[in-house]
């Protein structure tokens, strides 16, 4: 029975941690292109657009990321979609990342004092150009710390893409488990493997905040 | 499309799904109190202990930050057993979500002792105060108070993160949807139905505690 070393289990750990990795990147830069989209929706003058994004977020974050992904699995579906797992882990995942990425940005562009909106104008910038020249500039330089923190929990959400059937490192976890009754080696390297992915993200996001801050109060 | 809806089934299921409710707010009681707790102290702890406290204490807190909830659920509920610690299915959510929500409320609460001034703490000890009746009286409540919405957001996070307990076969209210959803095969309108129940949740627990946060915190102690 106990056949299996430690390598095998970590062996079949890191084979499964490519998926999670290729669906956190997925999922990061599909949510990064939406949300880049409703943000400007969000902050648009159309105030149906507006709502409808406030809506989308209060939504998107105020339910289960699990049930999400069992809509997506189930709700496509209906539509005569034959879904895979991969499919509506993929789906699921891009709109929650697009809400959470959304509500951060717009923080970060709300932070830019209304002097600076006010001065564009009066230099005679239209919409586009005080977004282009002056706005979006300031507001990227808030936006990077959070944004490379919120990978952390993209990274962590796709551990639940394995309840649908999604074969990523927490699904293999529970085959390993499966095969070699050894779940407290099996859960504890898995935990790790995630740790040595997120940890390096969260320790660069505290550090970026720190350098970026400082270049604010140099200015 | 020639999928028909119908809501209908679900209301056979009424006690299953009132039970999961029920279920998932005490699950939710449970970690907000004790998790909160546990993140005081390990707040005072990484703002104010001794010396030879933090790096234990810290490394909890990075080691919880940086994994997901439910490979915490599973090393509790799967990996404790064979050490001789075995745990009833809601005993493993629950300690899991204590866990969880201390590790974060920690970062938290953390956030708002730092940003007390430091005369604050010079007129305790004027007063003769000691080092943790200081902390007690003087820091602790508005460090609470500045950080309430903040600490809030999480709680509400943790309460929607704990859906995936059903997988330890914990009886919440995620438990109950899988439930309906394999005896009548009406998976969308099950999953549809309690994610609307999840949302008047979470709306409800932000109202809860906005509420307490105005009883626990009277206007005068504001900054």
């Amino acid at each position: 029975m106990s056949d299996f070393t430690i390598w095998d289990i970590v062996r079949n750990l890191l084979l499964a941690t490519r998926w999670t990795v290729v669906l956190s990147i997925a999922a990061f830069v599909g949510g990064g292109v939406l949300g880049a989209i409703l943000l400007f929706l969000r902050i648009g003058k159309r105030r149906l657009l507006r709502n409808f994004v406030k809506y989308y977020v209060e939504l998107f974050q105020g339910t289960p990321l699990l049930m999400q992904l069992f809509l997506a699995f189930f709700g496509l579906g209906l539509f005569g979609i034959d879904v895979p797992a991969w499919v509506a882990a993929g789906a699921a995942l891009t709109l929650w990342t697009a809400a959470f990425l959304t509500e951060i940005w717009r923080g970060c562009v709300e932070s830019i004092a209304r002097g600076q909106w006010e001065a564009s104008a009066s230099l005679a910038m239209g919409y586009v150009q005080q977004m282009r020249h002056v706005i979006l500039p300031q507001a990227l330089r808030v936006a990077v710390p959070p944004t490379v923190g919120f990978l952390v929990q993209v990274i962590k959400g796709t551990a639940v893409t394995s309840i649908i059937g999604f074969v990523e490192l927490s699904k293999a976890g529970t085959e390993v488990t499966n095969a070699t009754f050894e779940p407290f080696t099996v859960y504890g390297i898995v935990a790790l493997i995630y740790f040595a992915m997120c940890w390096p993200l969260s320790k660069a996001s505290q550090s970026l905040e720190r350098r970026l801050n400082v270049a604010h109060r140099n200015q | 499309m020639t999928y028909n809806f119908d809501f209908g089934w679900l209301l056979v299921y009424y006690p299953q799904i009132l039970h999961g409710i029920a279920i998932t707010i005490e699950l939710i009681v449970v970690a907000a109190t004790v998790g909160i707790t546990v993140g005081i102290c390990c707040a005072w702890v990484r703002a104010l202990g001794p010396a030879w406290l933090k790096p234990p204490v810290t490394a909890y807190v990075e080691l919880i930050r940086n994994t997901p909830f439910l490979i915490q659920l599973f090393f509790i509920y799967f990996g404790l057993p064979p050490l001789g610690l075995r745990l009833s299915e809601l005993e493993a959510a629950n300690l899991a979500m204590v866990v969880n929500l201390g590790a974060y409320s920690c970062e938290i609460i953390r956030a708002g002792i730092q940003a007390t001034p430091k005369g604050q703490f010079e007129a305790g000890a004027s007063l003769a105060m000691t080092p943790f009746e200081t902390f007690r009286h003087v820091v602790l409540v508005p460090a609470l108070q500045r950080i309430w919405p903040a600490l809030s957001s999480q709680v509400i996070i943790v309460m929607l993160g704990s859906a995936v307990v059903s997988q330890i076969a914990a009886q919440d209210l995620s438990f109950a949807t899988n439930f309906i959803q394999s005896r009548t095969f009406r998976a969308f309108e099950a999953y549809f139905f309690s994610t609307v129940l999840y949302l008047l949740l979470a709306i409800l627990l932000r109202w809860v505690l906005a509420r307490l946060g105005r009883i626990i915190f009277p206007r005068t102690v504001a900054r």
